[in-house]
């Protein structure tokens, strides 16, 4: 079915169809226009979800934690500082390995206080044993939404998931996009059989024990293994959902990468305004390509690194700061990537878009119009850039 | 109340082994709390003394469901359990009736999870939360909290030449929480094991949160010998420090009017954490806790009356 909708309800009539047992809830602009859809389906009666409001982020993400342990589905959905408030709890549900599937709107970190988009948010906890999938528009956070239960929940991988949109762009912004009928997401998302319930009499169990140095070590490693174990899962997740909805998901996305010698590396709404400065500037002959990171944890390295072979200049674009001295987040992954792989490419970052501050197509020409100076010249000036921004 | 012969019979829920100290009043009251319970139980903790002592993978000293996520949010995280029972139990996928009850120290209860603690009676999920009130953070090595009584020389609040240990009186928690206006909330020791397990027999029937702090003598902290905890908690009681009461649906009853109350001295007096009021310098301290004790006393007792009358000219 064709409807318009923003992408906060997009990501709520995801959930609607998820009819998870218990949603834990907490305002925080711009996640909230999700709860209060998802507030409205339970008000109607439409799903039969029990419906915590709570006192924090702090206590949500707890409490999704009781309920998934419990042995239901649990979900909740934040942003930014709330995002930040349940930090220490957010690395204590990916321990425990339970599935729980949630939305982060990303928005800007305080401080100073800001309410629009970059991806400090979710960058703060990218090795909080989450998995993260970002969302190119409405269509994809609500494609994403979908798929996140089944990914989590697959026995290899038992870990939680954050599907991301870009706050405002994608969450207040109406779109028109593809949803399907609620039996077949239901038939799609399958039933969930809790392997230790803790909510089960007759088969008592303990999560979250003291774990000294005897075992702490080996739990760690079994937590890692199942990161590694959802590269694959993510893939099959997408192949089936392909089959079923016509829409392919995988790692990334390349756009126009067969011949290119130069590539633009992003992530999230970015990508739309990027692949049509990339059909113009390859007008102009530029061998262009763009790639867009949907799987950000885990970090789909080696994939990447093939798709990036040919590659000769390549602009990683960062919306948020690295503060380690040497450019983003995904800047230091994708230098990762090709470490050791491709010692021929040249690497350079662009950081654009703190605090919701607009990245225009021009900007993007620039940066286009910078990498083939780069690949003309064998020189590059800077490293890390700034785009957008008064010096 | 169960009899005597009834509870022996029953299954002990926390099972001898843990590491808690010989004495440790918390290892008294979670056995007697979880003896009360009829119906099989999904316990709660809160970092400190009785989850790390009780739960040392691969050991656990619980045979009931056992769930421990972090320091301030044990209320917080069984809200959840509780709310996904309830929607296990609506679609008919469980069948036994589960009790909920959640343990924290006085730092995880009065401190860092009293907004979680005030979030989950708020919302009205039907569970206990037991707060084993041993005056300090026991578990990081004594430092005090805001259960901490006033005088108390503890590792962040530590007598000295010019300091009498705790400046501040402790922290009412009960009376925070009797004004969420939840259907039962109570005080207890575990010197009173009839009055403690009759409370929790209540606590457990009554359709909505439930609350009962109870204190718990820890030989560590308030140094003393270990085999005098009962002794230690009784006197608590008796000379009124620790008041035995119970507040029903807004009525207030004291539980334990002893004939006459011991001086506070009494109580003070068998702790080295007290110690040094027991000086000349010091002695108007001593003084200042027992008015402190008998203004406490008053007010509990018109509560009890006042609230009795309103009840009933309702
Ligand atoms: C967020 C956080 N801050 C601090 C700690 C360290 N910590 C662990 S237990 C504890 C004290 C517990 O005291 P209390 O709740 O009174 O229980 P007790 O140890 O006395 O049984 C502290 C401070 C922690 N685990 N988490
Ligand atoms: S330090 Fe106190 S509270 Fe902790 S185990 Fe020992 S006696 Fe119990």
């Amino acid at each position: 079915m064709r409807q318009a909708m923003t992408g906060n309800e997009a990501v709520a009539y995801a959930m609607k169809q998820i009819n998870p047992e218990v949603v834990a809830a907490y305002p925080i602009t711009p996640q909230t226009g999700i709860m209060q859809k998802f507030a409205d389906y339970v008000a109607n009666g439409q799903v039969d979800t029990e419906f915590l409001t709570m006192d924090s982020e702090h206590s949500a993400m707890s409490a999704t934690i009781g309920a998934s342990a419990a042995g239901v589905r649990a979900m909740t959905a934040t942003s930014s500082n709330g995002l930040a408030y349940m930090w220490e709890i957010v690395y204590i549900a990916a321990s425990y390995r339970l599935p729980i599937v949630m939305p982060v709107v990303n928005r800007a970190l305080s401080g100073p206080i800001n309410i629009h988009c970059d991806h400090s948010d979710t960058m703060g906890c990218r090795d909080s044993g989450w998995i993260q999938i970002f969302s190119e528009n409405s269509q994809e956070a609500y494609d994403n939404a979908v798929q996140a239960l089944r990914i989590a929940e697959h026995p290899d991988v038992m870990l939680p998931v954050m599907i991301t949109l870009d706050g405002f762009i994608i969450s207040h912004a109406l779109e028109t996009l593809s949803t399907y009928e609620d039996d077949k997401v239901k038939k799609f998302i399958g039933n969930y059989i809790p392997k230790h319930p803790l909510i089960n009499p007759s088969q008592p169990v303990t999560y979250g024990p003291l774990d000294f140095f005897d075992y702490y070590f080996e739990h760690k490693r079994q937590q890692a293994e199942g990161m590694v174990n959802a590269k694959k899962v993510i893939q099959e997740v997408g192949r089936a959902f392909e089959k079923e909805f016509n829409r392919s998901y995988g790692l990334f996305e390349e756009y126009r990468m067969a011949d290119a010698e130069l590539a633009l590396i992003v992530l999230g709404s970015t990508a739309g305004t990027a692949k049509a400065v990339v059909d113009m500037v390859r007008e102009k002959g530029y061998k262009i390509g763009l790639i867009k990171i949907r799987c950000f944890r885990p970090f789909p390295e080696e994939e990447l690194a093939e798709a990036l072979k040919r590659i000769k200049v390549l602009a990683v674009m960062d919306r948020s700061l690295g503060f380690n001295g040497v450019g983003g987040p995904l800047f230091n992954d994708v230098r990762a990537a090709l470490f050791g792989r491709n010692a021929e490419i040249k690497v350079v970052n662009y950081v654009y878009g703190l605090g919701g501050r607009e990245i225009t197509p021009n900007d993007i020409w620039n940066i286009c119009n910078n990498i083939r100076d780069i690949n003309l010249t064998g020189k590059v000036q800077s490293s890390v850039n700034y785009v957008g921004v008064r010096e | 109340m169960a009899s005597l012969k009834e509870l022996s019979a029953r299954e002990e829920i926390v099972a001898p082994g843990h590491r808690l100290c010989p004495g440790c009043g918390a290892a008294i009251v979670s056995r007697m709390v979880t003896k009360a319970a009829k119906n099989p139980l999904v316990v709660a903790c809160a970092t400190g003394c009785l989850e790390v002592s009780t739960t040392i993978y691969p050991y656990t000293s619980w045979k009931s469901s056992f769930l421990h996520v972090a320091f301030e949010n044990s209320a917080a995280s069984l809200s959840g359990t509780e709310a996904a029972y309830r929607a296990l139990k609506k679609k008919g996928k469980i069948k036994e009736d589960i009790r909920f009850i959640s343990f924290g120290g006085d730092g995880g209860t009065y401190d860092i999870g009293f907004q979680s603690l005030s979030g989950a009676l708020e919302r009205g999920h039907r569970m206990l939360v037991i707060c084993y009130d041993n005056g300090a953070y026991m578990n990081t090595g004594i430092q005090r909290s805001s259960a901490t009584p006033r005088g108390a020389d503890t590792t962040t609040s530590p007598a000295g030449k010019e300091a009498y240990g705790k400046k501040e009186y402790p922290k009412d928690l009960t009376a925070c929480v009797v004004a969420h206006d939840i259907p039962y909330a109570a005080q207890a020791s575990p010197s009173h094991w009839n009055d403690l397990m009759k409370k929790v027999e209540k606590a457990l029937e009554v359709d909505g949160p439930s609350f009962i702090n109870v204190l718990s003598p820890c030989p560590l902290g308030w140094r003393y010998p270990g085999e005098e905890s009962i002794e230690l908690a009784r006197l608590a009681v008796e000379t009124g420090f620790w008041q035995l009461y119970e507040v029903e649906n807004g009525v207030y009853k004291m539980n334990y009017n002893p004939k006459e109350r011991k001086p506070i001295r009494e109580w003070l007096e068998k702790q080295g954490r007290f110690r040094h009021l027991f000086t000349p310098a010091n002695e108007h301290i001593l003084q200042e806790l027992q008015e402190y004790v008998d203004k406490k006393w008053d007010r509990l007792l018109k509560l009890c009356s006042i609230t009795e009358e309103a009840n009933k000219t309702k």
